[in-house]
């Protein structure tokens, strides 16, 4: 009823190829997007920005990364953490290097090193697919840690073994380092997320996203259709490094500050694929849906207990959490194997004909 | 549909003794270890004819489509392809060159819809790069646009309007054959191979396809070559029908002189050795 495209009609190619044809999706981007820029920034306290926004907004980048390369190119990938760790150490050199420059354009210069670094990794892909490429990757991602820990260049010849964050300006405000605010972090990660999104949703739909489609759907024909596997498959991890090198360096510039080799770890690696099939593959919005429910759900989950006044130990209530989300994971599953996105579709299709079905 | 018309009816106009071949096939021979699949077959196809190839189960027929198109590289022989002596290349390759096809069983891809599957047969003539592709605004969605109108007329054609935005999934067997031949169409290819584009239909399916197959090697001049069981609709629709059994050419004719071959007759009804 309140959701149909009836009377919406199109008069050219251009309105019905448009990013949200549906006057109701670009009104809710808007509120989204309003809500983001405006209302959290003005309400929200120190608390809710670095502990649940900032880290969501990061992992949804990543599992946007992930996204293009499984869940619109069909390659499977276990090296995402990794990845992310070649961004983050490469904006730590750069920034190393090049200490006036900003430190933004730095965040998206080192993207450019890790899409290098996965477009290598990404060679076996002509040859493997499925599962058994899933484990070479999982090279990149020993072989990557590995580089982490045993090259001291790569982080100064700190003694801690760790990045660790310079302070940084930007138009006067600190952005990065353990003196800059929130807000201004929020800002960045928030600005950059979206404008990576809104790229990566642009490619999608036209003829690049399509040929990592076709690769995925049916390779065959996608070759007989004039597709060279190679060069599209190494675009795909190509793009989808950069997107993941771009929020591993995000995640140690704009959220923890520090960061050691065991934070781009395998664990990373299967937090940002959790993300993505529980939120969909082949879905933009379901990588949101999923970094919002693997990281933002436990954070909430452990405030309950506290707020409804129950008395229990800190170490029940992290097990608790885990039970319950480990718990909702399989449901969801069960529910809906493609993931939120398509919950979200069906939710949409049943409100078109909403309240008369037949 | 009339923008695509216009383009090729010469070609479909030409008498029939005139035609120059677009693709010729000497000698080939093909085998997967011991197997050997095809044993030294000629054949040629003309431009602008309907052409098929016919035979029993494992009569190499697939074999021969998949040779033509690059999929397999034959041990002997050579192919010639609009005169030239074409070397060993891949699939890919061969559509650039012109050469589309459809399968046998359909190899749509099931994530997409119907409008971005036969899209996706436009993106070889597509070649907005990827900085373009990130703006959308300008070049890309120009380009965007300009093909969509191609491909609108395509479904059009294969009046298929109302699945534009359907994926192929979700849609029954006869109009999956049916995206298949658009998505091929939508390549504007010199030589398009259908593989059993008929297989598994009905009746009234098949006289719809039928009517496609003609339309599109009349009105846009397309030469055909397909593979088909029905022979009522391979003696209808096909101006030279070769046939294969074992690997090996028996015989090659208008379908009246096929029809009423020996050979053709024994190895379709066995006849003991």
């Amino acid at each position: 009823m309140f959701y149909r495209e009836a009377g919406q009609f199109k008069t050219s190619y251009k309105a019905d190829q448009a990013l949200f044809p549906i006057l109701q999706d670009k009104v809710g981007m808007a509120v989204i997007l309003a809500v983001a820029f405006v209302l959290i920034p003005l309400t929200a306290n120190d608390f809710f920005l670095t502990s649940i926004m900032i880290p969501f907004l990061v992992f949804s980048l990543a599992a946007i990364g992930l996204n293009v390369l499984t869940g619109y190119c069909g390659q499977l990938s276990l090296g995402t953490g990794a990845f992310m760790g070649v961004g983050a150490y490469a904006a730590y050199k750069l920034t190393t290097i090049f200490p006036d420059v900003n430190v933004v354009f730095l965040v998206l210069a080192s993207g450019i090193f890790s899409a290098l670094v996965g477009a290598i990794f990404g060679l076996p892909s002509l040859r493997i697919k499925g599962l058994y490429l899933a484990v070479t990757t999982l090279a990149a991602q020993f072989f990557l840690e590995w580089c982490f820990i045993r090259i001291p260049w790569l982080y100064n010849y700190n003694a801690s073994g760790a990045i660790e964050v310079p302070t940084r300006e930007m138009f006067g405000v600190i952005v990065s380092g353990a003196e800059a605010t929130p807000i201004a972090r929020y800002f960045v990660v928030l600005s950059v997320v979206v404008f990576i999104a809104f790229l990566v949703a642009n490619v999608l739909r036209g003829r690049i996203g399509r040929s990592w489609m076709m690769i995925r759907d049916m390779d065959i024909a996608a070759e007989l259709m004039g597709i060279r596997p190679l060069q599209t498959k190494l675009m795909a991890f190509a793009v989808s490094s950069y997107i993941c090198g771009v929020a591993g360096a995000m995640m140690v510039f704009f959220w923890l500050n520090a960061a050691e080799p065991s934070s781009y770890s395998i664990n990373l690696s299967f937090q940002i694929l959790f993300m993505v099939i529980l939120g969909g593959l082949g879905s933009l919005g379901g990588a949101f849906m999923g970094a919002a429910f693997i990281w933002i759900l436990p954070v909430f989950l452990k405030f309950i207990p506290g707020t409804i006044g129950l008395e229990v130990g800190a170490e029940t209530v992290q097990h608790l959490t885990f039970m319950i989300v480990g718990a909702l994971i399989i449901f969801f599953l069960i529910v809906e194997p493609h993931g939120f996105a398509r919950l979200w579709q069906i939710a949409k299709q049943k409100l078109r004909v909403w309240p008369f079905p037949y | 549909m009339n923008a695509i018309v216009t383009n090729n009816d010469m070609t479909a106009t030409a008498p029939v003794t005139e035609r120059e071949v677009l693709l010729k096939v000497d000698n080939v021979s093909l085998s997967f270890g011991g197997v050997k699949a095809i044993t030294d077959i000629s054949l040629d196809i003309q431009k602008g004819e309907i052409r098929a190839i016919i035979g029993p189960n494992g009569a190499g027929k697939t074999s021969m489509l998949n040779v033509i198109n690059g999929f397999y590289h034959p041990q002997e022989g050579t192919i010639t392809w609009r005169g030239e002596v074409r070397r060993k290349m891949k699939p890919y390759e061969a559509a650039t060159q012109g050469i589309a096809r459809t399968f046998q069983n359909v190899a749509l891809f099931k994530g997409m819809t119907t409008l971005d599957n036969i899209m996706s047969g436009r993106s070889l003539k597509m070649n907005k790069n990827f900085f373009w592709q990130m703006l959308w605004r300008g070049p890309a969605e120009q380009e965007e646009i300009e093909h969509r109108r191609k491909v609108e007329d395509i479904i059009d054609f294969l009046e298929i309007q109302a699945i534009r935005k359907t994926p192929v999934g979700r849609l029954p067997y006869g109009l999956q054959k049916r995206v298949e031949l658009g998505r091929a169409l939508a390549m504007e290819p010199e030589l398009l191979l259908l593989d059993e584009p008929m297989a598994g239909m009905n009746l009234e399916e098949k006289e719809d396809m039928s009517r496609f197959i003609l339309d599109v090697n009349q009105e846009f001049g397309t030469t055909i070559a397909l593979i088909e069981h029905d022979m009522g609709v391979v003696m209808d629709l096909s101006d030279r029908v070769v046939v294969l059994d074992y690997g090996k050419k028996i015989a090659d004719g208008p379908p009246e002189e096929v029809q009423a071959s020996q050979a053709v007759i024994d190895a379709y009804l066995g006849v003991s050795h």
